[in-house]
């Protein structure tokens, strides 16, 4: 896989991660979008392409959410594209974004992505109920804790894996959140405020979960000559991966996601990474659920399987002391989740770790390569990115 | 860019109901076909796009449903909310980025599920401003229709042959679902729907699905198969908003075209495109669009129609395989069924329908009310 020509980020923008925001989704949408155009410098007039990732319609209530927000996003008289997979949207829209640019077809795309979860009243989880197969699943009344407590089972029974083994990723995720300005729910924790957390389907505790979120986050995208023009700090985007497992995920062992190790590959493979534990110095997995970050990092194949609780343990992830920063931006635990924004926000963190801006949040050593991940679906989905600075 | 080809299309034939298939189904059958015309291992494609809309299918981020009618779990795939052409587009790029050498397009219909279509509908509109009006989507295209015709003068006869013509073509199509011969009486006779729609002249709904396989250039001639060349591709949104968009012109079309026409290298459409298959949901959006893609100046399509310039045996065929009026209106679908039959055109194997002398041909679809997408591909042979 040689890409016909290369891709950079050079803006990004987010907007407050909140519980209910007063805004419309397309205010959401435009304040993202504007941030980041004016980081980058360029105006609207400049941007060929808009990519546009959020999941399901049903949050906004919404027929064609991606038409309903095509003008806030920008994308007004251009072309104008909405992308989705699930939970993993928020990673793939900048790849369908790098797609637009490293064709040749487009010279610049901005990618903005919205949730606002809060309009789906009393709870969005009712939402989720369709999401599942409409014969076999649906009437059972499954809701999101209760399948991936299922699967946070499975991956404790087959590694002998404790819950405190993995309540640690709360604590340290939801610590990083405090140094971001976005951030809707961040606070310092302990241990044992995680363990003591009511139970809302076994093994998963009420602050192993992240929350509910209204908010959006955009980057803006150009070619290689278009970037060099712009800016002295281009983000390139070395590797994209995406990949996507069966619907019937009943027949899946849940201990460990194959579908990410498959997307991670194929994003080393186009970066040229041939030993990712050395080579990449951030890691942003999807943590929607603690032991989410653990999975996933044993798919992005930076820790063995079943041994990323030990790495965690040692304090192989700590932002300041780790050599394996993960998620410095605090993550969906601690800045929120709202879906596609929530992915979006990782690639966004990248950006700014990479060319030094994420103040605080700053990972020490001058990091130069970094990866970020998303997940969704029915536990189905991986959507990988790996940018890189000079 | 690298040069991108369709080397294989499968369908099913579109119908009102599809009784007893689910779309999984439905959508195995056309890709098993589609396979077999390129001559693929299905083991060697590589990446997948489905074009789909969560409310049309009744499951929240239906994309999860996506892969395994088609082979492809545990493989690069995504879904778009767009119309079928612009999986075309989505497909041609990732080829072109050098990333996948062969890439599959699917899109399906299965309207006949939706119980209410207007209530599906008015979610589309803005939920805060033009919803609690009450005006059904439908009306916006009746409101776009008066305003055409008034500014263009187009007739009731001219429209009359629009329907005449497609469902007419749709009469040698095998997978149309509504062919019909169609007198002026009928039209005539037909029930005003919104003023001034008659019923004849909106495109009904049918269940279906088309499949493409694309790939590289070096794959396409290796292969052995008839390579048919996407030479360009556009699209476009104007705006959601009902209070800013500009209700005469189509300028997601034009726009659309634009960029097709700038990659493929046309300088005059009217003479460089020997075929062409553009929407038609509502009889006067084929005068419309036609005029916004260039093809006729504004105000003539209307006179070139009744003058029989679009008809089969025409100078401008629009339509041969009977588009939404006589195909049905097939949601993301569309757009897969015109690039269908512009395929099997430029192959010269559409039998009865050949059009002769075709060497590249133009699909256009629109996403339909309440929006101000479309989306422009150009095939060449």
């Amino acid at each position: 896989m040689k890409p016909y020509r290369k891709v950079a980020i050079v803006g990004a923008g987010i907007t407050k991660f909140v519980h209910k925001a007063k805004e419309t989704p397309k205010e959401l949408a435009w304040a993202a979008s504007k941030m980041a155009l004016d980081s980058s410098g360029l105006k609207l007039s400049e941007i060929d392409a808009v990519v546009h990732g959020t999941a399901p319609d049903a949050f906004d209530g919404v027929h064609m959410k991606g038409e309903y927000l095509a003008e806030a996003s920008g994308g007004w008289n251009k072309p104008y594209l909405r992308c989705y997979v699930g939970g993993g949207t928020g990673v793939f829209a900048p790849i369908e974004g790098w797609l637009h640019i490293a064709s040749g077809a487009f010279d610049t795309c901005l990618v903005v992505c919205e949730e606002k979860m809060s309009n789906c009243q009393p709870h969005p989880q009712a939402a989720f109920l369709t999401i599942f197969d409409n014969f076999l699943e649906r009437p059972l009344k499954p809701n999101l804790l209760w399948i991936f407590a299922l699967e946070m089972n499975r991956y404790m029974s087959t590694y002998g894996l404790k819950i405190e083994d993995i309540a640690p990723v709360s604590v340290k995720n939801k610590n990083n959140a405090m140094d971001h300005p976005s951030a809707q729910a961040a606070e310092r924790l302990t241990l044992r405020d995680v363990l003591n957390s009511e139970v809302m389907a076994w093994p998963v505790h009420r602050l192993m979960v992240s929350s509910t979120t209204d908010g959006a986050a955009a980057v803006i995208l150009a070619s290689e000559e278009k970037a060099r023009s712009m800016t002295d700090k281009p983000v390139w985007i070395e590797g994209v991966g995406w990949n996507l497992d069966t619907a019937y995920w009943t027949n899946r062992d849940l201990c460990y996601p194959e579908y990410v190790e498959k997307a991670a590959r194929m994003a080393y493979e186009m970066a040229g990474i041939k030993e990712p534990r050395k080579e990449i110095h951030i890691a942003e997995p999807y943590d929607p659920f603690a032991y989410k970050e653990l999975h996933h990092l044993e798919g992005l194949l930076l820790c063995d399987k079943g041994k990323a609780p030990e790495d965690l343990a040692l304090g192989r992830f700590d932002r300041e002391k780790g050599n394996l920063p993960v998620c410095p931006s605090g993550g969906l635990l601690g800045v929120g989740n709202p879906i596609s924004a929530a992915g979006m926000m990782k690639v966004c963190e990248l950006f700014w770790q990479l060319r030094g801006e994420a103040g605080r949040r700053q990972v020490p050593g001058n990091p130069k390569k970094a990866v970020a991940q998303a997940w969704g679906d029915l536990m189905q989905v991986g959507t990988v990115l790996v940018c890189g600075v000079n | 860019m690298r040069k991108v080809a369709i080397i294989g299309i499968g369908a099913v034939k579109a119908g009102a109901t599809s009784k007893e298939l689910s779309y999984k189904e439905m959508t195995y059958a056309a890709a098993k076909l589609a396979y077999h015309d390129a001559g693929v291992d299905p083991s060697k494609l590589q990446s997948f796009v489905t074009l789909a809309e969560d409310m049309n299918e009744g499951t929240s981020i239906f994309d999860e449903y996506t892969p395994d009618q088609l082979g492809a779990a545990q493989k690069p795939m995504h879904t778009l909310c767009h119309d079928g052409l612009v999986g075309v587009a989505d497909a041609a790029m990732q080829i072109a980025s050098g990333l996948f050498d062969i890439v599959v397009v699917e899109a399906h219909s299965k309207a006949s599920n939706i119980k209410n279509k207007a209530c599906v509908e008015a979610y589309a509109l803005d939920p805060n401003w033009v919803r609690p009006l009450g005006i059904p989507a439908q009306a916006l295209a009746a409101l776009e229709a008066a305003y055409y015709i008034r500014e263009t003068g187009a007739s009731g006869e001219a429209l009359y042959e629009i329907v005449r013509k497609n469902k007419g073509n749709a009469r040698l199509n095998p997978f149309a679902a509504y062919p019909k011969n169609t007198t002026f009486k009928d039209y005539q006779r037909s029930p005003s729907r919104y003023t001034p729609l008659r019923d004849i002249e909106i495109a009904r709904h049918a269940d279906g699905v088309c499949v493409l396989v694309l790939a590289c250039e070096n794959y396409a001639k290796s292969n052995g198969s008839v390579p048919i060349w996407v030479e360009g591709f556009g699209w476009a949104t104007e705006t959601s908003s009902v209070e800013s968009r500009n209700w005469t012109q189509a300028a997601y079309a034009s726009i659309s075209a634009k960029r097709a026409y700038r990659m493929a290298g046309v300088s005059d459409p009217r003479l460089d495109i020997h075929i062409f298959e553009v929407d038609d949901t509502y009889a006067f959006k084929e005068l419309q669009h036609l005029e916004a893609l260039g093809i006729f100046e504004k105000g003539d399509a209307w006179k070139k129609t009744l003058e029989g310039e679009t008809s089969p045996k025409g100078a401008k065929p629009v339509n041969v395989s009977g588009g939404c009026l006589g195909l049905g209106e097939t949601l993301e679908t569309k757009g897969l069924y015109q690039i269908y039959e512009l395929v099997t055109q430029l192959r010269v194997k559409a039998g009865k329908r050949q059009v002769a002398n075709a060497r590249r041909g133009l699909a256009f679809a629109w996403r339909g009310v309440p929006t101000t997408s479309g989306a422009c591909v150009i095939l060449g042979n």
